[in-house]
């Protein structure tokens, strides 16, 4: 709920993604589409009404030929803290329905598609685009029905769906932490891993708990190349990016011809 | 002074109280046999209505299974490696010891030749089957916090013939989620199923970790 809970926070899942090795090919959308059940329809070039939990975003530096470089960005849910970590994402302040929700545990943003209702509001309060609205009910080409996950329930027309970070997976992993009796410990960086992080062939994304120093992120985030995309606008986002161009900089934030970004005072 | 009027004529034109009186009592009968008719529509017709009934496949018997297995419900219903729990065991497991009918009961020859013989997997019907966005860990309950099978089955494993499975027409739900109970006042009975809806989930977790847990906790 959207009340500050008392208890401690135990784990914050977050990522980082490296800009300066992605090269665009996609295998993380792929990867994505293939584990979390997301429905495609047989034209997908309108790309206003195409699902996508992550998209690979390509940006340019706006310099002609020979001086132009370009530089792919991926884009999941950036499960947002909102500030001072309340959880108070935009989506989750917005939600007539409480259909979605911040996780206290994981710090993860939940989405319950049976709870939705399709007002879309949550949609207008995300500035990142995570959000995708079902507009038709899924339809699954030939067998491919048989090939669905059963771990994520399919989604129908009329509902908001987004990136939630592979949830299931953590809910497998720590199924299994039970079974060994080791649920009161963090779970391993190998325990619990997202899709698009496994599919990914440069090490682009790196996935991890945030809180936890084993896991390479809590390092990761602390480089000076590392920024989160409009970071000034306080949603406190746990996917952050490490590029070493400024002009890729540049374009993460909507930034004054004089500020230099990563020397400004950040807001909360 | 039109309203003084209105109510001076209103009252010399009144019927005698008796008949007053004798109609509020009409009335008041309609309404309570009208009452009582919708209370019996809505409490035993209705679900009567709602549910179809249902047999299993095989009058499975649990308690002769049982007296015979050495590690209790874990012998047949047990968790993987990697803590996912098997739920029905499917006819591999079975046919350890049902490759041929060790009984001359019926209904294990019928298990055998329409099942066993041919290589089908058995239809059983899951009384406790949860809608496709639920997500449940038995590690977490059996393992995690120590429950027993029969704190949410009931007492399932002395039951000698199966029970009639009740399917709700609407959602294709099995009548144990909403419990068998229309008015969820009360309790179950002693050895009964407990109901599964979110609420109960809800209401138990409170009691027992001190909150109704996050979205994520149960659903996917």
């Amino acid at each position: 709920m959207k009340e500050k809970h008392d208890y401690e926070r135990a784990r914050r899942y977050g990522m980082v993604i490296d800009l300066d090795k992605c090269t665009g090919c996609g295998a993380c959308m792929v990867g994505c589409y293939m584990e979390n059940n997301v429905p495609f329809k047989p034209d997908e070039t309108n790309k206003l009404d195409s699902i996508n939990w992550i998209r690979v975003y390509k940006l340019n530096n706006g310099k002609p030929y020979p001086e132009t470089e370009i530089c792919y960005l991926p884009m999941p849910c950036m499960q947002c803290d909102g500030v001072d970590l309340h959880g108070h994402s935009p989506c989750v302040s917005v939600c007539p329905a409480v259909a979605t929700d911040y996780d206290d545990d994981t710090g993860i943003v939940s989405q319950i598609y049976t709870r939705c209702f399709g007002c879309r509001y949550c949609m207008a309060a995300c500035p990142y685009h995570a959000r995708k609205f079902n507009w038709w009910d899924p339809v699954w080409p030939a067998d491919m029905k048989k090939a669905l996950s059963p771990d994520v329930s399919p989604r129908m027309r009329g509902v908001v769906e987004k990136c939630s970070f592979c949830f299931h997976r953590y809910q497998l992993a720590r199924n299994k932490a039970y079974f060994e009796n080791r649920q009161n410990e963090p779970l391993g960086e190998d325990d619990y891993q997202t899709a698009c992080a496994q599919a990914c062939p440069t090490g682009t994304i790196t996935f991890g708990d945030l809180n936890n120093k084993a896991h390479a992120v809590h390092q990761l985030k602390t480089s000076p190349n590392a920024f989160r995309l409009l970071e000034r606008l306080g949603t406190n986002p746990k996917v952050y990016y490490l590029t070493a161009k400024n002009w890729v900089r540049r374009q993460g934030d909507n930034y004054l011809t004089d500020e230099e970004p990563g020397k400004l005072k950040q807001k909360r | 002074m039109g309203s003084n009027g209105h109510h001076h004529a209103a009252s010399t034109k009144a019927t005698p109280d008796s008949a007053i009186q004798a109609s509020g009592w009409g009335v008041g009968l309609f309404f309570m046999i009208g009452f009582a008719g919708s209370l019996l529509a809505g409490w035993i017709l209705f679900p009567e209505m709602l549910y179809s009934k249902k047999k299993q496949p095989i009058d499975f018997n649990h308690a002769v299974h049982l007296e015979t297995v050495s590690d209790g419900c874990d012998s047949c219903h047990y968790f993987e490696k990697d803590g996912s729990f098997t739920g029905m065991p499917d006819l591999s497991k079975c046919v350890d010891c049902h490759e041929s009918a060790q009984t001359g009961n019926p209904e294990e020859i019928k298990f055998v030749d329409e099942y066993v013989t041919p290589g089908i997997e058995v239809p059983w019907l899951n009384y406790s089957k949860q809608p496709d966005c639920v997500f449940f860990s038995h590690a977490a309950h059996v393992m995690g916090a120590g429950m027993s099978c029969e704190s949410c089955h009931g007492d399932i494993g002395t039951s000698e013939h199966t029970r009639v499975y009740e399917e709700n027409r609407l959602t294709g739900y099995s009548r144990d989620i909403w419990g068998k109970n229309i008015s969820r006042l009360g309790k179950p009975e002693p050895g009964a199923p407990l109901p599964m809806k979110m609420n109960d989930c809800a209401k138990c977790h409170e009691e027992k970790t001190g909150r109704k847990g996050a979205c994520f906790q149960c659903h996917k």
